[in-house]
């Protein structure tokens, strides 16, 4: 193996290409291989290897990245399988999605008039959890399909998945808004 | 050289040599200068035996700049002339400082945006006086150990930005001092307390310094350290906590806030005189002469002084918070507690800190040297000096970077705490037919306005070809170095023409400008300047020279057809031949035609260590 930039992520890793993977392992290669190329072992080298071990440790930055955030994983395992992303014109036409959604952000909106507004906040990270946890399962299924009409599906599943992290994410600003107040 | 120490630990490419390498703990209070000698770190005092180099600079007509004590000395009877706290105004616009609240000084606006102390000797940008303190500290450093320096690593605040970074590196170039690296000082606190030799953990540095506050968490893994999260208040210090006594001394002898320079820096002086007596006493007496030259006699005791250092406390605690939050940990998480930074020395902050992480801090290293040593440990290592040690930092980015987009909005390309270093593109696309240019503005923070963020450059792309609106595909791509600098890159795709970009940092020197600086130094006369010139590049020769032939030595013949070697040989041969010659020029278009020819070598060579690494732990996989 060397370090190929257009090798996929998987493979810099030395890791099978699949959804489930094992972090621990992700974690110790990643580690093993920035011992030998991050810009700390040529701060007294030449200008070129400067250059390449900036390059290189870049690249192993954003591999890792997408490899240990689940959601990137998967739009990434997708990607490989040619999957494309047109992100701003695609829609999600599952109601009972998007009726869900509504609610969970009319909640999150309510939580300041709740008497404990920071047990709502975390009622409903946990209630979205629960809904990507069970998300998750179902896209392993989906990816681990060698059928491209569960990768569509799978596609769908990521999308949503998006909706609910982002959910997440301002839940927890308000989150932290409260408890700095 | 570094690859050589790569594939073969504990063999350097000179073992008869070791390389002086010092850390540099740039304060906004003191600073420090630390080296390992015979496998010890150990911060390097002056002839005077003081190992504490006050951050303060006094600039006098017609006289070499008195950096120190002595200036500190100065301070009450000479304010304005007598720059403290410089550090706060590094990497920083004339706005930002209109905002502070404590002891001003007189600035000049120039046609740069950073601004001027308007003092006696002249206009001085913070850069310059910062780079004065280097100054000492590089002699110092050259003077105890007798000879020349191979490189530093000075420290920073983990909240830095980049403009502050940037200014701090500019400071050392204008110091004389090669940068190995910009470390941020939690980091090298950790290092200093031998962390990285744990096996894992989870630790927090908690960094309460006279002027900034800085809180890092920490995950310690075999040698290998990586920054999980990172908050703090870069105007929040052990200065606050004197200037919250000094507020309580005048409220009781009844001075009036409009009180003269002078009389504010006695009384900042004598605050700081009680915080540091009541750290080993109850009570303490106080007594003030006013204007009126009557005076005011008074006590203070601890459970008083807590009452009015409390809040400041407290202010500590929201980035603790933040930070915890950012990681994704508990506070049950923690292993260590470590204390930096003279302010912990208060026993109400060590009390107050106990309490919110259940965990007794750190406290064993002065908490004023901490940072300097870890910095002294990682430039030994860095220079090359312990091939085999493993220690790797991996740090993050303390703030989001991006670009402003429609409405002021800011469209972040690279989140807080990302892994460095790391590089990130966006395409954007004109909104005018027939738009040939194109306006960007670089912020870092985390709030949605640009207007709540720093800016931190503006730059244009032109010369885009005509299109329709929308038609054009500029892509902007950022790339963050290990030190946490920031490089940005414009291209626009459907012309294939990279187009030149003028990036324009907001609070920083232009490169012209240092040189001009370097120029202008009394140290570095106009003939100096060639000289220089001349070293720099000899000394970057010598550095390719030896890296390559012990390469060669090594594997040369593994990677190399006899038609490769002969023309490394031959570019090889022409830069030892310039090297002897006088010409700087001449030794830098050398350098560059060896490096093109060594190219697929150096890559080759990467890659194989790159191998060993992998297989090697295939084996123990199974």
């Amino acid at each position: 193996m060397s370090f190929d930039l257009n090798a996929d992520y998987f493979s810099l890793f030395d890791l099978p290409v699949s959804y489930s993977i094992d972090n621990a392992l992700l974690t110790q290669k990643y580690r093993d291989l920035q011992q030998v190329v991050h810009p700390d072992r040529f701060a007294n080298a030449t200008e070129q290897e400067r250059r390449l071990s900036l390059q290189y440790t870049t690249h192993l930055n954003e591999a890792v990245n997408v490899l240990k955030d689940p959601l990137a994983r998967a739009r990434y395992l997708l990607e490989l399988k040619g999957v494309q992303w047109d992100d701003e014109q695609s829609t999600l036409s599952d109601p009972a999605f998007l009726m869900q959604q509504m609610e969970l952000r009319e909640a999150l909106s309510d939580v300041r008039e709740q008497d404990d507004p920071l047990e709502a906040v975390a009622d409903i990270i946990s209630e979205v959890t629960a809904i990507i946890r069970g998300n998750s399962c179902q896209l392993e299924e989906m990816l681990q399909s060698d059928d491209q009409d569960e990768w569509l599906k799978a596609k769908d599943q990521v999308r949503k998945m998006q909706f609910l992290k982002k959910l997440i994410s301002e839940a927890e600003a308000v989150e932290a808004e409260l408890e700095d107040s | 050289m570094a690859l050589l120490q790569i594939s073969e630990p504990g063999q350097t490419t000179a073992p008869h040599q070791h390389k002086l390498a010092v850390g540099i703990d740039l304060g906004t209070t003191n600073s420090l200068v630390a080296t390992v000698r015979s496998g010890q770190a150990t911060v390097l005092p002056d002839e005077a035996g003081n190992r504490l180099l006050p951050s303060v600079v006094r600039y006098q007509k017609g006289s070499e700049p008195q950096v120190g004590q002595q200036a500190k000395d100065a301070a009450p009877i000479d304010p304005m002339n007598t720059i403290m706290s410089v550090k706060r105004y590094l990497g920083r616009g004339l706005d930002d400082i209109a905002k502070k609240e404590f002891v001003s000084y007189e600035f000049t606006q120039t046609d740069s945006a950073v601004p001027r102390f308007n003092t006696e000797a002249g206009e001085i940008s913070p850069v310059e006086v910062s780079a004065d303190i280097l100054k000492v500290l590089h002699r110092r450093a050259e003077a105890s150990l007798g000879a020349e320096l191979q490189g530093a690593v000075i420290t920073v605040p983990a909240y830095f930005d980049d403009a502050q970074r940037q200014a701090t590196k500019d400071a050392a170039k204008l110091a004389g001092l090669k940068v190995l690296r910009l470390l941020n000082e939690p980091t090298a606190a950790a290092v200093a307390y031998g962390l990285d030799k744990k096996a894992e953990g989870v630790v927090v540095i908690y960094d309460l310094g006279g002027g900034t506050f800085d809180v890092s968490i920490l995950r310690l893994n075999k040698g290998v350290f990586e920054v999980m999260a990172t908050a703090g208040d870069s105007a929040l210090g052990g200065d606050d906590m004197d200037a919250a006594i000094a507020g309580w001394m005048m409220q009781q002898a009844g001075i009036d806030s409009g009180s003269d320079q002078a009389q504010m820096r006695r009384l900042m002086h004598e605050a700081r005189r009680l915080k540091e007596a009541l750290t080993e006493n109850e009570t303490v007496s106080v007594s003030i002469a006013r204007m009126d030259e009557s005076v005011w006699q008074g006590e203070l005791d601890r459970t008083k002084m807590n009452e009015l250092i409390d809040p400041l406390i407290r202010k500590t605690l929201s980035p603790c918070r933040r930070a915890l939050r950012d990681a994704g940990i508990n506070v049950d998480d923690i292993e260590d507690v470590v204390m930096v930074g003279g302010s912990t020395r208060v026993p109400r902050v060590r009390e107050k800190i106990e309490d919110f992480f259940g965990k007794t801090p750190l406290v064993d290293i002065d908490p004023d040297e901490v940072v300097a040593i870890g910095a002294a440990i990682q430039a030994d290592v860095l220079v090359g000096n312990k091939p085999d040690d493993e220690m790797l930092l991996l740090d993050v980015i303390p703030l989001s970077l991006g670009l402003e987009t429609m409405g002021g909005l800011v469209e972040k390309l690279i989140n807080r705490n990302t892994t460095i270093p790391v590089a990130r593109a966006q395409e954007f696309t004109t909104y005018k037919d027939g738009q040939t240019a194109m306006s960007l503005l670089v912020v870092q923070g985390e709030r949605e306005m640009v207007k709540d963020c720093r800016e931190l450059a503006r730059f244009s792309l032109r010369d885009i070809p005509p299109m329709v609106a929308g038609a054009a595909r500029i892509r902007v791509t950022f790339q963050v170095d290990a030190d946490g600098l920031l490089n940005v890159e414009a291209e626009e795709l459907t012309s294939g023409v990279k187009n030149s970009i003028e990036v324009k940092p907001s609070y920083g020197l232009e490169d012209n400008e240092i040189e001009k600086m370097l120029r202008d130094s009394i140290d570095h006369a106009a003939d100096d300047m060639e000289a220089r010139r001349l070293r720099e590049q000899q000394v970057e020769a010598e550095r390719v020279i030896e890296a390559l032939q012990a390469a060669l030595e090594k594997d040369g013949e593994l990677y190399l057809s006899e038609d490769e070697r002969d023309k490394i040989d031959q570019a090889l041969l022409h830069l030892q031949e310039m090297h002897q010659g006088e010409d700087p020029r001449a030794i830098k278009a050398a350098i560059k035609a060896l490096e093109k020819v060594c190219d697929t070598y150096v890559e080759k060579r990467m890659n194989s260590s790159i191998q060993e690494a992998m297989s090697g732990h295939k084996v123990t996989d199974f």
